[in-house]
């Protein structure tokens, strides 16, 4: 199967794009990178269904020139699945913007205090519930 | 046997509403429920003897050859005589034990009967999977039982170190189970045992079942569970940790024993963990204050004796085997319950501070008395019984080589093993019933609450049963010599009996019997060389050490890898992406690549387009440059469609892109103009440099496995599917809504959740967007009333609640005029998408644009008058019609999905072809149309008003 170049190389600058754009600290510019990427991954679809054609209708074509259909049905839902990423995304740069006054994506706390627990060597919350404290019997001394 | 075990989990759902009824009286209509089952075990006596096990088979996995088959043989008869008989007892005691206020009281009866059930399905099953089922639900319930309180910390640190430790064996145990089934190529138990595998795979197995057994039945090194886990309540500590649980491992034992006693590392394994577990637990036994923890090192002492007689393997140890688990079932039930009554009525377990409880309480007295003597082993009751059987059985072993595969010298050192455990024994018996009846000259008597009758009932029926079965020695043996019988006879006939001669295993008893009261007699000199003899760690300590450790692992491994930023997480990927397919890929591109520059040079073009504003895209600062620039490469790729032939996509790709710009603007005129500024890094060039690998490498990757194809397409036959199963024409369509509606179901079950959490994150509190009509609301005090008559119409009724500066009349009439071609233009897709590009998705897309229109054009009542409906109802309907469409072929016989072709013949309008699965396709149409309105109703009014609040409070706080 002969593979289409001009198809390649925009496929492949779209995902090299977004990959720069993903790797941003701003959701916007990070959904930018998402959308730019999510249509260089759709012409890999594309290019994955083989050469050109007519449209999949039965009874418009011959079904030997046809493109393949089936990647298209894939990469149909894909596109409406991407308009509600967009959505879901601007929703959370949105609530960030009214929380934080930006919409840049934040380190997350818990790793920060889990890692200030390995740096004093300590054990996890979690541990210390279910292991540490002292008994609230103390009937369990020993002696003769 | 099936249904036995069923009832007590039905029982154990319905109890919390007994319990609601009938308070801790509920306990003895529960008890019925074991008692029964006892009955049933003990009617089937005459065939467990006469070797005809009854039998029940229900098929469960043939897969993998996993039945529900129950058996019952000799031991399994015993054992369910044990669990069900101290389970009726336990309970009836439980009703006195529970006040009737108790708020745990209903989840507790439930798990119990639960437990109970579980134990019983342990101890009858045939199937070694089932089995260890059964073992892990006795474990899950235990775990619920003795951290019954969850708000005493010493309870819930007892249930999970429990838990820990017993699924640790279970888990080893599965394994083992596994790898048996697989080398004897059945599950089923008494397949198992009459043909047993031998090899190394077997013996690996065997010991990978010993780890379960072990630390089931808290052997050393797993011992210190099972002290702990006595901060249950007393019921639970006689029940599982007396008679039934800790019973599971001795019971795998003796039931694997008949097989494999003469496996490698058998005897070595259980003898020596046995035997030091029976010292352990009688040397700790004695540095107790607290009574009931001393039976607790009492029992693991105990358990470790059980294990090493039924791991013997000889006839005669197996007899006494039996004989002493029951023995023992009996004794240490009625000593944990009499310590119960004894807490219950006198406040505490502490020997030191209890003094003349026996005067108080005679009949308690009496049971205790029994009991311990059965326990120390004393004539006539059935625990001296059972001892001498076990030291005569042992001795064969060590003089007349009972056993071949263990040497005499073995069997002088387990004897001499046994005999030091049975003085320690009698030691601690003293010891427990000193400390617990006797009077003390120092110390002042204890208050003591006469126990009612009922409460006493359990343990006095118990030890009824110690001295009975002391005299029914030789109906002992007739029941239970068809296990015994699986081993090699040995050099005596060994029965069950009260007087065996004047022999050494009697002179034995005697021995323990007077060494043991010396030791208690020296307690105090004892004490001392306790003290310094007692090492400084525990194997808690140890057990803590280990939780620790595993804990500082997981915090150090997860502090080195989880940095908390998305970005290096992504990068990680990426790079990973790089190394490994992207290095694999290169050493794939010698061979020949038949590439082609485009199928049409107009590609090239608008691939040139594309790549120039992704290139801008990412280079801007300002955000609404940015997403422009994502349009263009979106509208692009729409173009790439349109010259591949694909008009749907191209349709919905255009469509999408459309509805995504007006909501980039709705939610970016919030936004800062420019992205954050921020001194540029030199980690940019990182990011370029990774940027740039990946989309190399996905290029060189597609190249690579494109040229590579070698099978036919999946589609090939679809296009003439389509039209014979699918009945239409687009394929594509046919394929979303046919033959892969699963995913198009699972697709728009995203959508909901989708729009939903855009819901949630603008609205925060309320699902509801407030739907408010334009009558209902006032005239802005801007705008001037005009008087509607009739033949009066406005173009739209909503731009009257804007002020005039921000209405267009231009853009109210031009909505005016496109909405109705929208709409009218959004049905055709819907209905055509069957044959032509079009379908539900596009089609509600083209709503939603409609809609948009007139939100854009009049504001938010606009979009209230458009569509006066809640989006969430629209979604769930959508949703609703797709899944009962996707149903409805069941109700005609059949399968999921299926499309049936139905033609009408409508007047006017001519022949009807309709398919089935126009009404999945409907419901994809109603989803779509609902999640743009949602987001038209969050990103775009529910960001109006709160400009307008903001707007309000800004001028008021001029005015101020």
């Amino acid at each position: 199967m002969s593979t289409n170049v001009s198809l390649i190389v925009t496929a492949s600058a779209l995902i090299g794009c977004g990959v720069y754009l993903i790797l941003e600290r701003s959701l916007t510019r990070v959904l930018a990178g998402l959308l730019i990427m999510g249509n260089g991954v759709n012409i890999l679809f594309l290019i994955a269904g083989g050469r050109a054609g007519k449209a999949p209708i039965e009874g418009t074509a011959d079904a030997a020139d046809m493109s393949d259909p089936l990647p298209q049905a894939l990469v149909l839902t894909a596109i409406v699945i991407a308009l509600a990423t967009t959505a879901f995304l601007l929703a959370m740069a949105h609530r960030s913007w009214q929380l934080n006054g930006n919409d840049d994506v934040q380190d997350d706390v818990e790793d920060a205090s889990i890692r200030r627990l390995a740096a004093a060597d300590e054990a996890s919350d979690s541990h210390d519930l279910a292991t540490g404290g002292d008994d609230d019997e103390v009937l369990t001394e020993e002696g003769a | 046997m099936i249904i036995l075990v069923a009832v007590h989990f039905i029982a154990a759902v319905m109890a919390p509403w007994l319990v609601g009824a009938l308070r801790s009286r509920a306990f003895l209509v529960l008890a019925a429920i074991p008692l029964v089952s006892f009955g049933w075990a003990l009617s089937h006596v005459a065939g467990v003897q006469d070797h005809q096990a009854p039998v029940e088979v229900v098929r469960w996995v043939p897969s993998l050859g996993v039945d529900l088959a129950f058996r019952m043989g000799a031991l399994q008869w015993l054992m369910m005589l044990i669990v069900t008989g101290v389970g009726a007892l336990v309970l009836v005691y439980c009703a006195w034990y529970f006040a009737d206020d108790d708020p745990a009281l209903p989840a507790f009866t439930g798990t119990f009967i639960a437990f109970a059930g579980s134990m019983l399905g342990l101890v009858l099953c045939d199937d070694l999977l089932v089995l260890y089922v059964f073992w892990e639900l006795t474990t899950v319930f235990s775990y619920l039982l003795i951290g019954s309180d969850p708000a005493r910390r010493a309870s819930r640190q007892a249930a999970m170190q429990a838990l820990i430790v017993t699924t640790m064996g279970g888990l080893a145990m599965l394994v083992g189970v596994l790898l048996l089934g697989r080398e004897a190529g059945t599950l089923r138990i008494s397949e198992l045992l009459a043909d047993p595998p031998s090899g190394p795979a077997t013996t690996v197995a065997v010991l990978l079942l010993l780890v379960g057994a072990v630390s089931k039945s808290a052997l050393v090194p797993f011992h210190f569970w099972l002290p702990a886990a006595m901060a249950a309540p007393t019921p639970v500590s006689a029940y599982l940790h007396a008679a039934s649980m800790v019973k599971a491992g001795v019971y795998l034992v003796a039931l694997l024993a008949p097989a494999f006693a003469g496996t490698p590392g058998w005897h070595e394994v259980v003898l020596v963990l046995g035997i030091v577990t029976t010292l352990l637990g009688g040397w700790r036994a004695l540095r107790q204050y607290d009574v009931k923890l001393l039976l607790a090192y009492g029992t693991v002492s105990q358990l470790g004796f059980l294990l090493v007689i039924f791991s013997v393997g000889t006839r005669a140890a197996a007899l006494a085997g039996l004989a002493m688990l029951l023995a023992h079932a009996l004794f240490k039930a009625t000593l944990f319950l009499v310590v119960g009554i004894v807490d219950h009525q006198a406040g505490t377990r502490d020997l030191r501070v209890l003094s003349g409880v026996g005067r108080k309480s005679p009949v308690l007295l009496g049971a205790a008395l029994v009991a311990g003597a059965s326990m120390a082993g004393l004539p006539p009751l059935l625990g001296f019984v059972g001892k001498e059987s076990v030291l005569a059985s042992l001795l064969d072993v060590a003089r007349a080589d009972d056993r071949p595969d263990l040497s005499p010298a073995a069997g002088w050192l387990v004897l001499v093993g046994v005999i030091i455990g049975s003085v320690l024994t009698v030691a601690y018996t003293v010891r427990f019933l000193w400390g617990t009846f006797a009077d003390k000259p120092d110390v002042p008597a204890t208050g003591f609450a006469p126990a009612p009758p009922g409460f006493l009932l359990a343990p006095v029926v118990l030890t009824v049963f110690t001295v009975v079965l002391g005299f029914a020695g030789s109906g002992l043996t007739d029941v239970l010599e068809p296990y015994a019988n699986q081993f090699p006879p040995g050099a005596h006939h060994a029965e069950l009996a009260l007087w065996h001669g004047l022999e050494l295993p009697l002179a034995f008893s005697a021995l323990a019997v007077i060494l043991g009261v010396v030791i208690f007699v020296l307690r105090m000199e004892f004490g001392r060389v306790q003290a310094a003899l007692s090492p400084r760690w525990t194997a808690d300590d140890a057990y803590r050490l280990v939780m620790r450790t595993i804990d500082r692992l997981a915090v150090e491994t997860t502090g080195l890898t989880q940095r908390g930023s998305v970005a290096a997480y992504l990068a990680i990927i990426l790079v990973v992406v790089l190394l490994l397919p992207g290095t694999a890929v290169l050493t794939a591109l010698d061979g020949p690549i038949d590439v082609v520059l485009w199928d049409s040079p107009a590609q090239a073009v608008i691939g040139l387009v594309v790549i120039l504003a992704a290139l801008f895209a990412a280079r801007s600062r300002r955000r609404l440059r940015a997403v422009i620039l994502v349009g263009v490469t979106g509208y692009g790729t729409a173009m790439l469609f349109i010259l591949h032939g694909a008009p749907d996509l191209a349709l919905t790709q255009i469509l999408v892109e459309t509805t995504s710009l007006v909501i980039f603007v709705l939610v970016l005129r919030r936004l800062p103009a420019y992205f954050t500024d921020r001194p540029l890094s030199p980690r940019r060039y990182l990011r370029m440099a990774l940027g740039a690998g990946v989309g190399i490498a996905v290029g060189l990757i597609m190249l690579v496995t494109t040229g590579s194809r070698t099978a036919t397409p999946v589609s090939a036959p679809y296009p003439k599917e389509a039209v014979e199963f699918g009945g239409g024409h687009n394929i594509v369509n046919v394929i979303l809504v046919d033959i892969r509606a699963w995913d198009t179901l699972g697709e728009i079950s995203v959508l909901v959740a989708a729009a939903t959490g855009v819901a949630s994150l603008l609205f925060l509190d309320t699902r509801m967007s407030g739907i408010r009509r334009v009558y209902d609301i006032p005239y802005p005090s801007s705008v001037q009333k005009v008087p509607t008559g009739p033949g009066r119409r406005v173009w739209l009724p909503g731009p009257r609640t804007l002020p005039p500066d921000r209405r267009s009349i231009i853009f109210e009439v031009v909505a005016r005029l496109l909405f109705p071609m929208l709409i009218v233009f959004a049905i055709y897709l819907l209905l055509a998408g069957h044959n032509n590009p079009g379908g539900g998705f596009a089609a509600g897309i083209v709503t939603g644009l409609a809609l948009m229109v007139r939100y854009l054009a009049g504001g938010r009542y606009e979009l209230d008058e458009a569509a006066p409906i809640d989006a969430g109802v629209l979604m769930g309907t959508g949703l609703f019609i797709a899944a009962a469409s996707g149903l409805a072929p069941l109700a005609f016989g059949g399968a999921v999905l299926q499309s049936a072709k139905i033609d009408l013949a409508v007047p006017l309008l001519g022949d009807l072809h309709l398919v089935t699965s126009t009404g999945f396709d409907i419901g994809v149409y109603l989803v779509v149309v609902g999640l743009v309105l949602d987001l038209l109703r969050a990103l775009g009014s529910r960001i109006d008003r709160q400009i307008l609040r903001e707007e309000r409070a800004a001028e008021q706080g001029v005015g101020l």
